[in-house]
């Protein structure tokens, strides 16, 4: 018998705290595999959100470090601009990168850091409880939300970041995949790759991979619901597509 | 060609995506809890090809998987005698 799949050993052998179903488990798989694969354990440091993600540290064997909410590419840029010659990465929620942390990736992809960023969108706040975030969709029904977020009601329109960050020079890679079954797993991992390999190259500029993930326990529904309902609704609003790079 | 699963059911949360993504239908929802209370997934007497589906989209990482090794079969042109295939499988 071939062994066809195994744990990489990037991912600590310990149970994660996540909820059933959670994207962020096989986020933190494929960022480890890529890292496996790459042959950049011994010199890839990693940035933890504040969020669900905020013990990612606990997972990852690579050197991590925790700062504050929003802050990871404004260290990340210190860090890389420190030590060059290692891999930066931060792995950051949607409330973490698109709603308290706007200001820093902006201006990290506007002075075109070499660093890579994972993004995870899941369309809610799923540590404080579900509430809504900058990039729920229109109509979706979150804590704070419960007719559906409705623009005339004051709460505005989904946050696009990829969009805006595509349009930034300072940007070489602007990707946006989703975890919505295998195939789509299969492309994030080559997508996060890419954004490795590009900073590993220095490439002149951030790369950055958005990454829709399914929260079955803030959305109510099923994993697999929750994941087909990426396929029908939120890939409507944010399109999966390669926008830069 | 056959396939074979491990699943860590001490630590499956029971979320039920492998059960989903199954091509043979092979993998159910356990009926008895584990130790952290979760109905853990299971692989049932069904077939597997050792596709590695289950294991791509588990998200505590906890399935392993393996499969017999195929045998290579290359397929060359052979003389052209009449009444002879003509092409033919060649074992390696």
């Amino acid at each position: 018998m071939n062994t066809v799949f195994k744990r990489t050993s990037v991912l600590k052998d310990c149970p994660t705290h996540y909820c059933p179903g959670c994207g962020h488990g096989i986020a933190h798989r494929l960022v480890a595999e890529v890292i496996d694969e790459l042959d950049i354990q011994d010199r890839t440091i990693g940035i933890a959100p504040v969020g669900c993600a905020v013990l990612a540290y606990n997972y990852l064997d690579v050197d991590m470090v925790e700062v504050a909410h929003g802050r990871a590419p404004a260290v990340a840029t210190g860090m890389k601009r420190t030590n060059p010659d290692k891999i930066i990465f931060s792995y950051q929620g949607d409330g973490d990168l698109a709603a308290i942390g706007t200001a820093e990736i902006i201006h990290a992809a506007h002075r075109a850091e070499r660093i890579t960023v994972i993004f995870i969108n899941n369309a809610v706040f799923g540590m404080t409880g579900g509430q809504m975030a900058p990039t729920t969709m229109l109509g979706q029904v979150t804590a704070t939300t419960q007719q559906g977020r409705n623009p005339s009601n004051g709460q505005g329109y989904p946050l696009q970041v990829s969009e805006i960050l595509a349009l930034l020079p300072g940007t070489v890679y602007v990707e946006r995949c989703a975890l919505n079954g295998v195939p789509g797993i299969r492309r994030t991992k080559a997508a996060m790759k890419h954004a490795f390999q590009l900073q590993m190259d220095d490439a002149p500029g951030l790369s950055l991979v958005e990454v829709l993930s399914p929260c079955p326990t803030y959305w109510r529904m099923s994993p697999a619901k929750a994941m087909k309902w990426i396929d029908e609704q939120m890939s409507r609003a944010f399109p999966i597509a390669r926008l830069k790079g | 060609m056959t396939g074979k699963i491990v699943i860590d059911t001490e630590r499956c949360k029971g979320c039920g995506l492998c059960v989903v993504v199954c091509p043979k239908k092979s993998i159910v929802i356990s009926e008895e809890s584990n130790q952290s209370g979760y109905f853990p997934a299971r692989k049932t007497d069904g077939d597997c090809t050792g596709c590695a589906q289950c294991a791509i989209i588990c998200p505590e990482g906890i399935i392993e998987v393996s499969r017999e090794q195929m045998e290579r079969i290359r397929i060359v042109a052979a003389p052209g005698k009449p009444g002879t295939p003509r092409l033919i499988e060649e074992k390696r």
